[in-house]
């Protein structure tokens, strides 16, 4: 009995300060910020006063809220899945024998190692109008020079392109490590009996890549909520909040309009949002995947 | 209907790689495609940043090339400074994580006590929920700490990292039963144990966290912009992102030289030990 409690002691020592930081810089957080979104924004010498779910009813009379909501969606649902298939394209075409392989595996993977604020800059010249070489390719197909970033209804696609060329390629990495785990007498054995190349990936390939699928695409959907960097960058959430995704304006009712208790409001939802969504994912994607 | 079928096998059987020509070439070309596009973003950049300003949107292969572009934004704002704050900020963060998930994932993978479980999944909660999406939170605890603006507050967030405890734990239970009790067996301590077997046989995965935490924290953005105010604490991202927005006259091309500096180091590292660094982005991922 005092060997067991000795053995729970040394655990919980070693436990211990990894815990406590992450506690409180996590569940912490995350219950206080619960408890403020309960209270009005503390102004001056104005205590906060507790007022309910009326920073929340006020939350659903918020235009940009629900802009920037409808936004995040359109967002999410765009750049997984494109990121996610092109991610696989690219696993499946860096694992076979091409010409020039590591140079391509070098192009796809190498956006992944920059800071999103600076893939930001280089987008930003990018689409400039008249001088950004995506205004000069498209000028060659005879259009004339287009505002990308200026205009509400390319703004957001903008940001997706963005974020997909930063994402891809790191997704690449986890396919291609799981295809060159996969036994090479699966194929020989398909071959055998004459399977056709695309039932192969469909009937054996693609279920054998589902739990990585599954690790990528928690990954992608942590991402589409997570990082804002570009969106600060380029557009400022503009124009006229076509691109604020939810992040963004947390941050920027938080710390540029300093009010607090609204900001906290929608971390709550956010953290809502992203409870659900991880729900989901590993109990109704979960029990589909099978493991080794 | 038969007789056709199996006049049809022969054709049917071939190694599975192996598409047809037409198709063969299709796929190469559609990678390369893919890949062009993939890389023309960077090379613009490194175009515009190493020719003359005069260059930055014309196209001339017998453009001089220069550095003067680098020079002028080295000089235009502290990225000395700034190259010291986030070089501060990597390690610390670093060294903390790996001194602080070190004896927490050794209790989770070899140790047994009343809760583990529970607190396991507790910690596995950050994975899903990370401090970047507390801003607000965060912000208010570094507020009553007195911490606002200094490198420490960047950094305090992630040092106790869900990410790198699970990973640690997955490498320790691989570690055989037997070495631990052999070394039990010749009156180690606990910590001797964790210290001599345990931590070498996992050096390929702090490797592999290493790098991963190293280039998440280099380019991490919003919380540090958040939380500093001065030259003295801000990391290489902020910097960049304020030297880029207070109207330097849009400037491309000095913009591009300071964009290509700060992730420099990074990206001359990646180049350098790419087989490395793919690795161990996919060991840190695979579950």
């Amino acid at each position: 009995m005092a060997g067991v409690r000795r053995e729970t002691l040394q655990a919980w020592a070693l436990i211990l300060p990894a815990l406590v930081l992450l506690v409180a810089f996590t569940h912490w957080p995350a219950v206080a910020t619960l408890v403020d979104s309960l209270y009005t924004t503390p102004k001056g010498s104005r205590p906060p006063r507790f007022v309910g779910v009326e920073n929340y009813v006020a939350l659903m009379d918020d235009p940009v809220f629900w802009r920037a909501l409808h936004n995040n969606a359109v967002y999410a649902l765009v750049t997984i899945p494109a990121s996610v298939v092109l991610a696989l394209l690219m696993a499946l075409a860096v694992n076979t024998a091409l010409p020039g392989r590591p140079l391509l595996r070098m192009a796809y993977f190498t956006p992944t190692m920059l800071p999103m604020i600076a893939v930001a800059n280089i987008w930003l010249f990018f689409f400039t109008p008249d001088y950004g070489l995506f205004d000069r390719i498209v000028g060659v197909f005879g259009m004339g020079r287009h505002n990308w970033l200026g205009d509400a209804a390319t703004a957001l696609p903008a940001m997706m392109a963005v974020a997909v060329w930063k994402e891809a390629g790191f997704f690449m990495i986890f396919y291609l490590a799981a295809l060159q785990a996969m036994p090479p007498d699966l194929k020989e054995a398909a071959s055998l009996e004459g399977s056709s190349r695309w039932n192969f990936f469909r009937r054996v390939t693609l279920p054998l890549l589902m739990p990585t699928t599954l690790f990528v695409l928690v990954n992608a959907v942590i991402n589409a909520f997570r990082l804002v960097d570009h969106v600060v960058v380029m557009t400022r959430g503009g124009p006229d909040n076509a691109t604020t995704l939810l992040l963004y304006y947390i941050y920027e009712t938080g710390f540029r309009f300093w009010d607090t208790a609204m900001a906290a409001t929608l971390t709550v939802v956010l953290l809502a949002l992203l409870g659900t969504l991880a729900i989901f994912q590993f109990g109704v994607l979960g029990r589909r995947v099978h493991y080794r | 209907m038969s007789g056709r079928a199996i006049g049809l096998q022969p054709a049917r059987i071939r190694a599975i790689g192996m598409a047809p020509i037409g198709t063969r070439w299709l796929e190469i070309v559609g990678a390369w495609m893919l890949g062009l596009i993939w890389v023309l973003p960077l090379l613009y950049a490194v175009w515009t940043a190493f020719h003359p300003a005069a260059y930055a949107t014309r196209f001339d292969l017998f453009a001089p090339l220069t550095l003067h572009n680098i020079q002028l934004a080295w000089e235009a704002a502290p990225f000395a400074r700034y190259f010291l704050n986030t070089t501060i900020l990597v390690t610390l963060i670093l060294v903390a994580q790996f001194v602080l998930c070190t004896p927490a994932a050794f209790a989770f993978a070899r140790m047994e006590f009343p809760g583990r479980d529970f607190v396991f999944a507790i910690v596995l909660l950050q994975l899903m929920v990370m401090p970047d999406v507390l801003l607000v939170g965060n912000y208010r605890t570094m507020v009553h700490l007195g911490l606002v603006d200094t490198i420490l507050a960047i950094a305090l967030p992630y040092l106790g990292s869900a990410f790198g405890i699970f990973l640690l734990r997955q490498t320790f239970r691989m570690v055989p039963q037997e070495l631990d009790d052999a070394a039990r067996l010749e009156g180690c301590s606990l910590l001797g144990r964790l210290w001599r077997v345990y931590v070498p046989l996992a050096k390929p995965t702090y490797i592999a966290y290493g790098l991963v935490s190293v280039s998440y924290h280099w380019n991490n953005f919003l919380w540090p912009l958040v939380i500093t105010n001065s030259v003295t604490t801000r990391p290489l991202t902020v910097g960049l992102s304020i030297f880029a927005s207070t109207d330097q006259g849009i400037d491309w091309s000095i913009i591009t030289a300071a964009t290509l500096m700060t992730s420099g180091p990074l990206l001359i590292a990646f180049l350098l030990f790419q087989r490395q660094f793919v690795q161990s982005f996919m060991r840190a991922g695979i579950r």
